[in-house]
């Protein structure tokens, strides 16, 4: 028994430990850009050169192509960080902080992105930038979250109580997260509704696999750049351990 | 294969030219810069922890 639980220790502890997660990161890494290169074009292909008008909003539905990935990769990149303040504030984990602190730069510019084409979507269609509707307003404040953790963490010096702090904002914040998907339905907005349904899909088929392709594209974007980051973090926050004062040594040559 | 008949007609995107480039043209610069960014960074993390590091080495060697 407490053979076992060892053993399970140890494999929780080597995954969790920044000196194996950062090589194998490093391996990852030219993975994720290739493959975020190759769904890009091939969504950007199908989306923006093969698929047809829309009979409803002409040409400028083609935002679709980049409003709804940004918006679920913003929603997305927020719930893994609240993953991972939930695993470091349970576990005290080291690398769950530098995962949450890697992320949430890229998590704000999908919110933003995803505010700024919904804008640039409302202006034509609905005749104006911006509502104060539940979708947007929602979508607003995630965008705030994200600000307001960065601005948290970086306030204090700490690092490990900077990840604490920045888990329990992470954690209060999630909230805003079934407001912002449910938002459609709960109240009314001028937001269209999901177009994107498991039985039926309000979309043509090759509309909707230009934007799956372009949903991956920014999935494999984000994890690329997040491994970059959480990669220096690393480096900065483990600067006294043997094996980071050898990889910088290492790096020189 | 190609929905288009022109290049012309591409850019146009149907009269809504402005709202569809402008968004993929600030999103296009957003994955430009991100990633430069966060490679600079890098660099000048490194740069700096190994600057420590000798500087470290040194004062023990003192």
């Amino acid at each position: 028994m407490n053979d076992r639980f060892n053993l399970s220790r140890f494999s929780f502890y080597r995954f969790a430990s920044p000196a194996i997660f950062y090589p194998l990161a490093g391996k990852m890494i030219p993975w994720f850009i290739a493959a975020a290169v190759l769904f890009g074009l091939a969504g950007l292909y199908i989306g923006m050169l093969v698929a047809p008008t829309d009979f409803q909003q002409g040409e400028g539905y083609r935002i679709i192509f980049i409003h709804v990935p940004t918006s679920w990769m913003s929603m997305f990149i927020y719930l893994i960080m609240a993953f991972w303040a939930a695993i470091g504030l349970a576990f005290n984990t080291r690398l769950s902080g530098m995962m949450a602190q890697a992320l949430a730069p890229t998590g704000a510019l999908m919110a933003f992105l995803s505010l700024w084409t919904g804008a640039l979507w409302g202006k034509p269609m609905w005749g104006t930038w911006w509502v104060w509707d539940a979708r947007l307003t929602s979508e607003l404040i995630l965008l705030f979250l994200y600000i307001g953790y960065m601005a948290l963490t970086a306030a204090i010096d700490d690092a490990r109580r900077a990840d604490k702090a920045g888990g329990i904002l992470l954690l209060v914040g999630v909230v805003n997260i079934p407001i912002i998907y449910f938002s459609v339905k709960w109240w009314n907005t001028l937001h269209q509704g999901s177009s994107v349904n498991l039985t039926k899909s309000a979309m043509a088929e090759v509309m909707l696999w230009g934007m799956l392709l372009m949903a991956l594209a920014f999935w494999m974007y984000s994890i690329a750049v997040a491994l970059t980051r959480v990669r220096t973090l690393i480096l900065e926050r483990e600067r006294h351990t043997d094996w980071v004062k050898a990889e910088l040594e290492g790096v020189s040559k | 294969m190609i929905y288009w008949n022109s290049f012309g007609d591409f850019l146009a995107m149907g009269g809504y030219g402005l709202y569809v480039w402008g968004s993929f043209g600030l999103t296009a610069l957003v994955m430009i810069i991100e990633p430069i960014a966060v490679a600079r960074q890098r660099k000048t993390t490194i740069t700096r922890l190994k600057r420590q590091l000798r500087a470290e080495s040194r004062s023990h060697e003192a």
